[in-house]
C-alpha cells in the first residue's frame, strides 16, 4: 500500500467518521441528561435527508434555503419527540422510555415508507459539493472538505454551549443529578428540550451531508448509522461530547481502514462497530474520555 | 460474647474532590449497638455505603470478622453477614410484602437451577422453610397480617419495618440501620427502641445506627461516634457526648 | 370467597391440559393447512414471548434479542437436520465446509443443539454486558442482530449465503410446536415461582438493594438471559422446519419488534399476559395483513400500503407505553383462585337479578 493510497483511505474513514461524530454527538448529550438511549435519533438524519430532498426538488428551493429549512424541522420534531413521547413518562422505570423509544423510531420510519414509499430516491446534489481537488496523485472530494469543516465548527459551537453558557451549564449539572437541578430552579424541561433540538440540528446536518456522500434516501437509511453512532458515542466515553467526536472518527478509520487493507472482508464491515463496542465493554467500559457516571 | 465484627481504619471517602469521609476509625464488637450521628451530609450513609460495598472508597481497610472486605463486591459482604436498611427506604415495591422477604433467604437456597425448574429434590421443602420463616419475620415485626399486600402499598412506617424484616431474613450477624425511626412518632420510637434493645439480646446481633432523634440514639447506643465532614469529632458513651462542646457546636453551627 | 387449594389448582390445571390436548387432536386432524399454520405460528410466538418476557419483564433488562437468537437456532437446528446428500444439491455457490458437510441429527437433537448454541452466544454476550452497564444490553442485542444477518450472508460455506437453506423436510407439526409451547411455559413458571423468580424481580425492582439482600445481580440477570436464549434458539428450530426455507433477511428486527409489543401488550413481567398476548396478535397480525395487500371494498379499488401494519404496531406500543402500561394483565397472573371467585360473584349477581 502506497502513501497516496493510505492517504485517500484516511480521508475517506476521517470523512465517514464525522458523519457518525455528529449523530454520536446526540446520543451522548441526551443519554448525559436522561440515561436515555434515544433509538429515534438516527431516523432523525432520514428525517432531515427527506426534508432537504423534498424542499430541493418539490419546493424547488436552493439549496441553502433546503438545509436550512430541514435543520429547523428536524429540530422541531427532535423537541416533539421528546414533549410527546419522553416526557410523560419521566418518571417512569427506565425500561418503558427504551420501549417508547424504538415504538417512535419505529413510527418514523413505517411512516415514512407509507408516506413516501420504500424506493430510495436519489439526492439532488448542489454542484459546489461535486468533484474533487488534485494535489498529485491524490484526489480529494471537496464533499470531504466541506464534511471536516463543518463537523469542526459545529464541534466548537457545541463545545462552547455547554462550557460557556448558562444552559449548557443547566444540561453538564443535568448530567449529574436531576433532582438537585429542579431545586436549584432550573427548569428541566426547557434544557432537555435544548438539548434535543441541539442533538437534532447536528443530527440534521449530518443527514444532508450523508445524502451528498451516500445519494439514497430511504426510510430506513437511518438506521444502521443510528446503531453505529452509539457505539461511538460509547466508545468515546458517554455523556461526553468531545469524546463522541472523536469515537466517531474512530470508528469511521476504523471501517474504511479495515477493508481497504483486507478488501476481503468487505462484507464483514458493519459487524466492526459491533466487535468494537464488545471490546471496549470487556477493557474500558467508560470509554476513552469517559470517566463514571453517577448511577 | 466480645468478639469483634467491624473494624474499620482510617476509611477515606471522594467524590470529584470532595472528601465525603475522612480518616474514619470505627469498631463494632457482637451485641454492641453503635450509633453514628453528625448534621445532615456528615457522610454517615457514605460510611455505610462503603461497608456494604456500593461506594469504594479512595483508602482505608475494612475488616468484617477479621476478614478483610475492603471494595469487595456487595453481594459478597451481604453474604458474610451485614445486612442494611436504607435511609429512603428501598423495597422491591410491586413484589408482595412475604416476598420482600423471602428474597432475602436467596442466597441460602439448597437446591440447584434445575431443582427449581423440575420442583423436585430439595425444592419444595426449601420453599417451606424459607416461608415460615418469612412469616416468624413478619410475626416479629407485627407484619404478619400484611403478608399478602404489594410492599408499595403499606404505609410509612410499615415499610420501615418490612426493612428491617427484610435484612434480618439474611440472618445477619451485623445489622445496619439508616434512620430507623425518621417519620416515625415518639411513642413508636420508644417501642422501636426497646425492639432493637431486645434484638440485640435474642440475636446477640452488632448494630450500627444513623439517627437524628438524639434522645433514642442516647437510649439505645453503647457508644456514639459523632462526625461532621467526614472528619470524626467526638467518640464515647452517650452522656459524653451529650456534654461535649464540639458536638454541641457542629449541631449549633449547622443551625 | 374460595381458598386457597393447590391440590384443586392442579387438578384444575391438568383438566385444562387435557381440554387443550384434545383440541390439538381435533385441528391436527381437521383443520385445513392454513389454520394449523396459524396455530403453530401462535405455538412459536407464545414461547418466543414467554421467554422475551423472562428477560424484559421479569428481569427487568431491556433487550431486543429475539431476532438474533431466532436466526442462531434456526441455522444451527436446519443446518444439522439437512442429509449429507440434501447438502451437496443445496449448496451450489459453495460446498458447506467439511465436518458439518457430513454430520446430521434428528430433528429433536438438531433442536436441543440449537438451544444450546442459542444459549451459548447469549452467555458469550451477556459477560461483558452485565458485568459492567446493563442498559448497553439493548444496543449489543439489536447489534447482533444486524451482525448476525451480515454473517449469515457471508459464510457462505455455512448458510449458503443469501440464498439460504431451502427444502428442509416440514418436521414441525402441531404436536411438535405445542408440546415444547407448554413445556416452555412450564419450565418458565417453574421458575418465576421460585427463589431464582423472586431474585429476579427484586433486580429488576431494585438492584443496588437486591446486592445488598445477597443476590449476586450480575449472576442472576446472565441466568435469565441464558435461559430464555435457550428457548428462544429452539424456537428458531421449529420456525425453520415449518416454513421449510430459511435465509437471512427472515430474521430482520421487525420480528424482535413484533414480540416486544407482544409483551407489552400483554402487560411487563406477566407471563399469563405474553401467553395471551401472543395469541391475539398473532392471529391479529394475520387478520391485518389485509390492510397492506390491494382489495376492493365495496367497490372502492384499495391499493393496500405496505408498512402500514407496522405504524399502527408502533402507534399501538407507543399508546400502551403512554397511557396504558399496565397492558392486558399488568404484573398479574393467571389463577384458579381468582377464576373461582369471579365465576362465584357471576352467579351471586345472576342469582339476585332473580
Amino acid at each position: 500500500m502506497d502513501f497516496s493510497f493510505a492517504t485517500q483511505q484516511i480521508i475517506y474513514g476521517l470523512t465517514l467518521g464525522c458523519l457518525y461524530g455528529l449523530l454520536a454527538i446526540g446520543y451522548t448529550m441526551v443519554y448525559g441528561v436522561l440515561r436515555l438511549i434515544n433509538f429515534a435519533h438516527g431516523d432523525l438524519l432520514m428525517v432531515s435527508a427527506y426534508v432537504a430532498f423534498f424542499g430541493i426538488i418539490i419546493f424547488s428551493l436552493p439549496w441553502p434555503l433546503a438545509f436550512v429549512g430541514a435543520a429547523v424541522l428536524t429540530a422541531m420534531i427532535g423537541i416533539l419527540i421528546d414533549r410527546g413521547a419522553y416526557k410523560p413518562i419521566r418518571k417512569s422505570p427506565r425500561i418503558s422510555a427504551l420501549i417508547t423509544a424504538i415504538g417512535v423510531s419505529f413510527f418514523l420510519e413505517n411512516l415514512a415508507l407509507v408516506l413516501i414509499g420504500g424506493r430510495p430516491k436519489s439526492f439532488p446534489t448542489p454542484m459546489m459539493f461535486n468533484g474533487s481537488l488534485t494535489l498529485g496523485q491524490l484526489k480529494i472530494p471537496v464533499l470531504s472538505l466541506w464534511v471536516l469543516a463543518v463537523t469542526l465548527v459545529l464541534l466548537i459551537v457545541v463545545v462552547t454551549i455547554i462550557h460557556r453558557t448558562r444552559v449548557g451549564m443547566a444540561m453538564r449539572a443535568l448530567s449529574r443529578d436531576i433532582e438537585t437541578v429542579s431545586l436549584m430552579g432550573i427548569d428541566e424541561n426547557r434544557v432537555i428540550s435544548f438539548t434535543f433540538a441541539l442533538g437534532s440540528v447536528l443530527a440534521a446536518f449530518g443527514g444532508v451531508m450523508w445524502c451528498m456522500k451516500y445519494p439514497a434516501v430511504e426510510p430506513f437509511m437511518g438506521v444502521i448509522p443510528g446503531l453505529k453512532a452509539f457505539v461511538a458515542a460509547v466508545l468515546g466515553g458517554i455523556g461526553n461530547v468531545t469524546g463522541a467526536a472523536i469515537g466517531g472518527l474512530i470508528l469511521g478509520l476504523a471501517e474504511v481502514l479495515i477493508v481497504a487493507i483486507e478488501p476481503d472482508w468487505s462484507g464483514y464491515r458493519d459487524a466492526i462497530a459491533f466487535c468494537i463496542m464488545i471490546v471496549i465493554l470487556l477493557t474500558r467500559p467508560t470509554g476513552i474520555m469517559g470517566e463514571n457516571l453517577p448511577d | 460474647m466480645n468478639e469483634n465484627l467491624l473494624q474499620i481504619q482510617g476509611l477515606v471517602v471522594q467524590f470529584g474532590g470532595i472528601c465525603a469521609v475522612n480518616h474514619l476509625n470505627l469498631s463494632i464488637n457482637r451485641s454492641e449497638i453503635i450509633g453514628l450521628i453528625g448534621p445532615n451530609g456528615a457522610g454517615k450513609t457514605t460510611a455505610f455505603n462503603v461497608i456494604t460495598g456500593i461506594v469504594k472508597p479512595a483508602s482505608g481497610n475494612l475488616f468484617f470478622l477479621e476478614q478483610e472486605i475492603t471494595g469487595k463486591p456487595t453481594p459478597v459482604i451481604a453474604r458474610k453477614g451485614i445486612a442494611r436498611t436504607f435511609q429512603n427506604i428501598r423495597l422491591y415495591d410491586d413484589l408482595t410484602v412475604i416476598e420482600n422477604v423471602m428474597v432475602a433467604a436467596h442466597c441460602a437456597i439448597s437446591y440447584s437451577f434445575p431443582e427449581a425448574i423440575i420442583g423436585f429434590g430439595r425444592f419444595g421443602k426449601d420453599e417451606r422453610r424459607i416461608k415460615s420463616r418469612a412469616r416468624d419475620l413478619l410475626e416479629l415485626m407485627g407484619l404478619a397480617h400484611l403478608g399478602g399486600e404489594k410492599a408499595n402499598s403499606l404505609p410509612y412506617g410499615s415499610q420501615r419495618k418490612l426493612e428491617i424484616a427484610r435484612a434480618l431474613a439474611l440472618e445477619p450477624k451485623l445489622l445496619l440501620l439508616d434512620e430507623p425511626v425518621a417519620g416515625m412518632n415518639p411513642t413508636e420510637t420508644s417501642e422501636f427502641g426497646e425492639f432493637v434493645l431486645k434484638l440485640r439480646k435474642d440475636m446477640s446481633l452488632g448494630i450500627g445506627l444513623i439517627e437524628h432523634d438524639m434522645s433514642f440514639v442516647m437510649h439505645v447506643c453503647d457508644r456514639i461516634k459523632v462526625i461532621d465532614h467526614g472528619v470524626e469529632i467526638a467518640w464515647g458513651v452517650p452522656h459524653e457526648i451529650r456534654n461535649n462542646e464540639k458536638v454541641i457546636k457542629a449541631y449549633l453551627g449547622e443551625g | 370467597m374460595p381458598e386457597e387449594n393447590p391440590i384443586r389448582d392442579r387438578l384444575l390445571t391438568g383438566l385444562a391440559l387435557v381440554f387443550l390436548v384434545a383440541f390439538l387432536w381435533y385441528a391436527d386432524n381437521y383443520f385445513g393447512a392454513y389454520t394449523q399454520r396459524i396455530l403453530n405460528n401462535i405455538a412459536i410466538f407464545i414461547i418466543l414471548a414467554v421467554s422475551y418476557n423472562l428477560i424484559n419483564g421479569i428481569t427487568g433488562q431491556f433487550s431486543l434479542e429475539p431476532n438474533a437468537f431466532l436466526a442462531v437456532g434456526a441455522y444451527t437446528s436446519a443446518i444439522f437436520t439437512l442429509s449429507p446428500e440434501e447438502k451437496i444439491r443445496s449448496f451450489i455457490i459453495e460446498p458447506m465446509i467439511w465436518p458439518l458437510s457430513d454430520m446430521s441429527l434428528s430433528f429433536p437433537a438438531s433442536l436441543l443443539l440449537a438451544g444450546l448454541v442459542t444459549a451459548l452466544m447469549a452467555l458469550l454476550m451477556a459477560i461483558p454486558v452485565f458485568r459492567v452497564r446493563g442498559d448497553y444490553l439493548a444496543i449489543v442485542t439489536l447489534g447482533f442482530g444486524e451482525v448476525i444477518q451480515v454473517v449469515a450472508n457471508n459464510i457462505i460455506p455455512v448458510t449458503n449465503g443469501p440464498l439460504g437453506i431451502k427444502g428442509l423436510t416440514p418436521h414441525t407439526n402441531i404436536w411438535w410446536s405445542w408440546g415444547i409451547c407448554i413445556f416452555t411455559v412450564f419450565c418458565v413458571v417453574r421458575l418465576v415461582n421460585s427463589s431464582y423468580g423472586r431474585a429476579m424481580k427484586a433486580v429488576r425492582e431494585d438492584e443496588t438493594a437486591a446486592q445488598a439482600m445477597g443476590i449476586n445481580a450480575f449472576r442472576i440477570k446472565t441466568l435469565a438471559f441464558t435461559f430464555s436464549a435457550f428457548f428462544e434458539g429452539v424456537a428458531g428450530g421449529l420456525l425453520a422446519h415449518l416454513i421449510t426455507t430459511i435465509s437471512p433477511s427472515l430474521f430482520t428486527f421487525m420480528l424482535t419488534f413484533n414480540l416486544l409489543i407482544i409483551i407489552v401488550v400483554g402487560g411487563l413481567g406477566s407471563t399469563t399476559g405474553a401467553i395471551i398476548s401472543a395469541i391475539l396478535i398473532t392471529w391479529g397480525g394475520e387478520a391485518l395483513r389485509i390492510v397492506e395487500e390491494p382489495a376492493s371494498i365495496f367497490g372502492f379499488q384499495y391499493e393496500g400500503v405496505p408498512g402500514m401494519r407496522m405504524v399502527l404496531f408502533s402507534v399501538i406500543l407507543i399508546f400502551v407505553m403512554l397511557f396504558a402500561r399496565q397492558g392486558l394483565m399488568g404484573r398479574n397472573e393467571f389463577r384458579w383462585l381468582k377464576l373461582i371467585a369471579w365465576f362465584e360473584r357471576l352467579t351471586k349477581t345472576g342469582a339476585k337479578a332473580k
